[in-house]
């Protein structure tokens, strides 16, 4: 049955918790556009023309329903005058943290969009894939959640230690990300954005207790969120969310990315009605699917999310590794279009 | 799925001096939970008064209070923020207790601990902290390269060498690390952990590593485990 639906139709149609005519699904692709255009990844990153082009030879290729903006979150570092490290193959990474002393906090400032070199090429990324994609396919944008970011700018445990002992410290450092965040969310808004994925995380169980979730993660997320002026998604990058998914209702978000090491059908009967749900392929392990793996695995996301919309399937941290094969990625496309299509009537035989 | 660990006994002398650890074990768990310094100085501070020594304690107390922590981590009951902070106040009690070069600290096995081609240092310290609560000195290369790192442990004589990393490509350098040692002729125990190799439990095997761990906690009891092996051999 050929689909008919454009993939923005069909992502809008699950967020509103209603069946589409297949199952969205999100092949979040970063440096493999490296590859489709045969450059260094460094290169490639610098070019936002090369990183649409890749991005529409890549959904041509696979199909999925999304186009993405997002380059490397170390990205945001480079903007406050980090260093970033790049890799021949592998995501570029936060180099030293740039804060060594809790006292330099009291001097930061966000940093201004346009004078990030960085950050105005990931806006030019988006206004060419809004261009070129006529409306039909969404253009995802990203932003490192304020309570998250401290991890590249001082460290994770130097951030531990200001969370537990420099209250005082803590709260201008949010002050300074919680602006920037929603700078940096509107400005890729305005460029054409259709959603923003809010990156969170430290709020995750696997990394905060759901005491100071409520004390920290919580309260910043709805005042950001509150703040930006489109549509939010939340991902933990591969973090645990389910016992703070009904704080996280209140936090505005419209969808949750999650992990791997959660029961997806949990999660669905937690959110059911008031998130949808991204997720669960285990980006790490798929490196070596064979072809019934893929299978297996899309198919068993599906019959555990799938039914009654609500649902993008996608990978379980939000980037792709470089190390997996287009092969792989031709495979999960192939299952989802095999297995996808809605009502899913296959699923009370099991997956 | 592993089974939640329950407090394991240690090598009791005797049933008295067994069911005083267990007791230790409880209080300097709840101590730890609640983030009350004072209240795990005085657990092991009475222990210690009942004349355990600090092989004892470490083996019968801390590092099974500290493997619990991270297993019940590892299944999704505590999170990395309080692992962080029960660590940390574990080895400020054991700094305070026994200082550095205290007399009844053991023999050392030389053991090196590495963050590979990272800069997101928190593991590497968790596993530092949990070692050096354990009762183990450690050499802390910090952030190094693969060839690097092969070169300083043939220099130091490394007897075991923990490795932590956080992203895939990092995971993947293990092997190189792993091949300059046979290379060389060194074979030692290499002891990798980090989030890629919890999310592919075959990972560590397919970079030649000897083992891995989940939580940084169970670097104690392989450290333990090939230690045992190595003094049977």
């Amino acid at each position: 049955m050929p689909e008919t639906m454009t993939s923005m139709q069909r992502v809008l149609t699950a967020l509103r918790f209603q069946e589409a005519d297949r199952v969205p699904y999100f092949l979040l692709l970063t440096m493999h556009g490296a590859r489709e255009m045969g450059l260094p990844i460094r290169d490639y990153f610098a070019r936002p023309d090369l990183i649409a082009e890749a991005q529409l030879r890549m959904r041509a290729r696979y199909g999925h329903d999304c186009l993405l903006a997002f380059s490397y979150a170390s990205a945001e570092i480079e903007a406050f005058g980090g260093e970033v490290l790049f890799f021949e193959d592998g995501p570029p990474n936060s180099g030293l943290p740039f804060i060594q002393t809790p006292e330099q906090i009291a001097r930061l400032a966000p940093p201004r969009i346009e004078d990030a070199p960085c950050l105005v090429r990931v806006l030019e990324t988006i206004a060419l894939l809004k261009t070129r994609s006529r409306g039909e396919v969404p253009v995802i944008a990203v932003v490192m959640s304020p309570f998250s970011l401290p991890v590249m700018q001082m460290g994770f445990e130097g951030y531990l230690r200001l969370l537990y002992d420099r209250p005082d410290l803590f709260a201008r450092l949010m002050a300074v990300n919680e602006a920037f965040c929603v700078a940096w969310a509107n400005a890729q808004l305005k460029a054409g954005a259709t959603f923003v994925v809010y990156y969170d995380p430290v709020s995750s169980a696997t990394i905060t207790t759901l005491e100071q979730y409520r004390a920290f993660g919580l309260p910043i997320a709805k005042r950001t969120i509150a703040r930006i002026d489109g549509p939010v998604a939340t991902h933990f990058a591969s973090g645990r969310c389910l016992p703070i998914l009904d704080d996280l209702a209140q936090t505005g978000t419209a969808a949750v990315g999650v992990s791997i090491h959660e029961d997806m059908a949990a999660l669905k009967t937690a959110c059911a009605g008031r998130m949808s749900l991204v997720g669960n392929l285990n980006g790490i392990d798929m490196r070596r699917w064979s072809a019934a793996q893929a299978e297996t695995a899309v198919k068993q996301a599906l019959a555990q999310a799938g039914p009654g919309g609500g649902f993008i399937l996608s990978d379980n941290h939000g980037e792709i590794p470089w190390q997996v094969p287009e092969r792989v990625l031709d495979d999960i496309a192939a299952a989802v279009r095999c297995w996808g299509r809605y009502p899913l009537a296959w699923i009370q035989g099991g997956p | 799925m592993q089974q939640r660990q329950d407090f394991p006994t240690s090598n009791p002398h005797d049933a008295a001096a067994a069911e005083g650890l267990a007791s230790a074990r409880r209080l300097f768990y709840a101590a730890l939970l609640r983030l009350d310094r004072s209240a795990a100085l005085d657990v092991l501070s009475q222990a210690l008064a009942a004349g355990h020594g600090l092989p004892a304690i470490t083996e019968g107390c801390i590092a099974p209070t500290l493997e619990t922590i991270g297993s019940e981590w590892e299944m999704g009951h505590l999170a990395l923020s309080q692992v962080f902070m029960t660590s940390r106040i574990a080895e400020d009690t054991i700094d305070r207790l026994f200082p550095p070069g205290d007399a009844s600290a053991s023999i050392q096995p030389r053991i090196a601990l590495a963050l590979l081609e990272d800069y997101h240092a928190l593991g590497k310290r968790l596993v530092a902290l949990n070692l050096k609560a354990a009762g183990y000195s450690i050499l802390d290369y910090g952030h190094v390269q693969a060839q690097e790192l092969v070169e300083k442990i043939l220099a130091d004589g490394v007897e075991v060498l923990l490795i932590s990393t956080l992203m895939l490509r990092s995971a993947l350098q293990v092997r190189r690390v792993c091949d300059g040692l046979i290379q060389a002729g060194r074979h030692i125990p290499v002891i990798v952990g980090g989030a890629p190799f919890r999310f592919d439990p075959d990972l560590w095997r397919e970079v030649g590593a000897t083992a891995t761990g989940a939580s940084a906690s169970d670097a104690i009891r392989l450290v333990q485990a090939f230690l045992e092996q190595r003094r049977d051999a």
